[in-house]
């Protein structure tokens, strides 16, 4: 037997004493760790997505709001479809490609979908040929150390819709669906479905991609005006910059352009976003704290409750020959322990969470973040050797004599 | 082995100096049994936290073996009660969460003594006092004489050359009295220094000596023949 098992016996006698400390301390660090891998994976889920769309500008009516980028383009409100023109005969430096979009609710095969008119780029190189203004490719600004000009083999692709956000060639009675629409409806290439009353073939399935497109299905823009009898108007337009410096530069250049419209870059929406999710970090760091202190005092306040009710046995472990170095132990290693088991615990919980939580709520995938686990049960550790500090200090400096004390 | 010199406890009571405990001079040879009787409050208990090393005197030396006991540090007192103190005490202070023979190694434990060892010394002695089958029985599993069995086990499991008993019969009954009695006797007649508090007129006969505390003060002091066990008055 030794200063462990003794406090090992102790803690086993009656464990739920401090139940209520190291439930406290569990829910600090499940509730930090869950957080922070769903912040960490969203942060860099944003970062990825700012990386590939950084670049693009997005026109939207006056009144859209920006919340969420990828439903930007859902507001309600339309555009005139002259605007994707106007830019693109503007000619402005450093555009690349042009994409205007306009969602309405359809149906298919019994489920609600969002269908997205788009235009393929075929279209606008015809258009460009024929009203003979040069491509935007030709025209790549002064320094663009990204510029993307020339197609390659895999944009023809009509999948590439879901990365490059454009397509060379869509049919008008052809229609490309996302993978959630895929999978629900169990659709294949190359089938017939009918939308809004008329039938379409699919051309392609797209990829998965995590974002609001895995639910889309699109069609042609101009099939999907004349289905919808709305005229030629879109909700969205967007604009592919060649760089990032070229997209700050464009977006004055539009507003001049189409004074009634919303112009943002895609970097402006994400940091949107971000903030939101900036804000809801720092309130999670509210609760993260609180917890904590609540965790800390009643751990302080069960330890002291603890050294109170052990006075006669600590001092007659005094006479036996315990140092006051030997009584602080024992409670410090007791708090040690919960530390360490609310800590490992709340990691594990905090893990299992946010690996659960994450696709559902920010829709990104987690990856556990081990540095982060070990620094939280460190911390929990040492939160624990704080707060039983002062009693610990306690216990060691009363008087052996209670010892002779009757009860 | 003892010396007091020019002892003085005072405790504070709300701005009120009591003494708890004076003398002049108070010497206890080793291997000497002395019995400290006297009313309640009279200061037996301070007496013997003093000799403990565990209560600083106000004004005044305690002597043990040459050396000034409350002149050493904390650390020093605690080895120094470790290695060479055993105490009894009158509702036996068991550790409840503990068996008996976990109890019972508990001063090897703190001494440092390999597990083997403790449980071979902590067994041994458990079965002199008749509690082989009760090693395993935590403290409220026992009945009152067997607590303070495993209490003096504990007590002399370090083979301590002093022994402080603080009403070592105050709760049991005469059989069990007896015994815990013999086992002092015993331990005496082994060589170790015994101080007992008690208020038993019968129990403090099986001392040499015996020191009457009234209001702090030694009024009294009784010394028996060491031949024989009637003694009385001097
Ligand atoms: N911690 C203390 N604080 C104040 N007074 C105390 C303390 N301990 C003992 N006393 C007082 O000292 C006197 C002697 O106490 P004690 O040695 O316990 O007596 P006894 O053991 O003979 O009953 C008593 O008057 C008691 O009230
Ligand atoms: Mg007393």
């Amino acid at each position: 037997m030794g200063l462990r098992s003794l406090i090992w016996k102790e803690l086993r006698e009656r464990p739920w004493s401090l139940a209520t400390s190291g439930l406290a301390i569990l829910l600090g660090v499940a509730s930090l760790v869950a957080i922070r891998h769903v912040t960490v994976a969203s942060e860099g889920e944003v970062s990825r997505q700012l990386a590939t769309l950084g670049a693009n500008i997005l026109i939207l009516p006056k009144d859209a709001t920006l919340e969420n980028y990828y439903a930007a383009d859902q507001n309600g409100g339309t555009l005139p479809e002259e605007h994707v023109s106007e830019v693109f005969l503007a000619g402005l430096t450093g555009v690349e490609k042009v994409s205007p979009k306009l969602c309405v609710p359809a149906e298919l095969q019994g489920q609600s979908v969002t269908l997205a008119g788009i235009l393929p780029q075929t279209e606008f190189r015809t258009k460009a040929a024929w009203q003979t203004v040069a491509l935007f490719s030709a025209k790549p600004h002064t320094g663009c150390k990204k510029a993307k000009c020339a197609i390659t083999a895999n944009d023809a692709l009509p999948e590439s819709l879901a990365t490059n956000r454009t397509i060379e060639t869509l049919g008008e009675t052809e229609t490309v669906i996302g993978a959630d629409v895929a999978d629900r409806s169990g659709l294949k290439l190359g089938t017939k479905v009918t939308l809004l009353g008329e039938t379409f073939e699919v051309l392609a399935i797209l990829p998965r991609t995590g974002t609001v497109d895995d639910s889309r299905v699109f069609a042609h823009l101009h099939t999907v005006q004349r289905l919808a009898g709305m005229g030629e108007v879109v909700s969205a337009i967007e604009v592919m910059g060649c760089c990032e410096d070229a997209a700050g530069d464009l977006v004055p250049e539009i507003r001049k352009l189409l004074p009634d419209a919303k112009v943002v870059t895609i970097s402006q929406v994400v940091q949107t976003q971000v903030g939101v999710n900036r804000l809801m970090a720092n309130t999670s760091w509210f609760v993260l704290v609180v917890l904590t202190l609540v965790g800390g005092v009643s751990l302080a306040g069960a330890i002291s409750a603890n050294v109170r009710e052990r006075r006669r046995e600590i001092g007659t472990l005094m006479a036996l020959g315990a140092t006051p170095g030997f009584v602080a132990r024992l409670f410090l290693i007791k708090a040690l322990v919960l530390g360490l088991v609310g800590g490992i615990s709340g990691c594990l919980i905090g893990l299992a969470l946010a690996l659960w939580l994450g696709p559902h709520w920010a829709a990104v995938e987690i990856v556990p973040l081990p540095q982060l686990m070990v620094a939280s049960a460190c911390a929990a550790c040492a939160l624990a050797l704080v707060s039983a500090y002062w009693p610990a200090r306690t216990a060691a400096r009363l008087d052996p004599c209670i010892c002779f004390r009757e009860v | 082995m003892y010396g007091l010199q020019e002892i003085n406890k005072e405790y504070n009571r709300r701005g009120d100096a009591v003494v708890a405990f004076r003398c002049d001079r108070l010497e206890i040879g080793a291997g000497e049994y002395v019995a400290v009787v006297g009313p309640s409050g009279s200061g037996k208990t301070t007496l013997l936290s003093l000799l403990g090393g565990m209560l600083s005197p106000t004004r005044g030396k305690v002597w043990l073996d040459g050396q000034s006991l409350y002149d050493l540090s904390v650390a020093e007192r605690t080895r120094i009660r470790r290695q060479r103190m055993g105490f009894v005490f009158q509702s036996f202070n068991l550790i409840p969460y503990l068996t008996a023979l976990e109890n019972v190694q508990l001063p090897l434990v703190l001494t440092g003594l390999p597990a083997t060892e403790q449980c071979r010394r902590a067994t041994a002695l458990l079965d002199r006092f008749g509690l082989h089958g009760r090693l395993g029985h935590k403290p409220n599993e026992l009945s009152v004489g067997q607590q303070q069995r495993v209490a003096l086990a504990r007590t002399l499991v370090n083979d301590p050359r002093i022994i402080l008993a603080d009403e070592p019969t105050g709760n049991l009954d005469p059989t069990n009295r007896q015994l815990v009695l013999e086992i002092l006797d015993e331990s005496c007649r082994s060589g170790r220094t015994v101080v007992m508090v008690t208020h038993d007129p019968e129990a403090a006969r099986h001392a040499h000596r015996q020191l009457r505390l009234c209001d702090g003060a030694v009024s009294e002091i009784l010394v028996r023949n060491s031949t024989t066990k009637s003694g009385d008055a001097a």
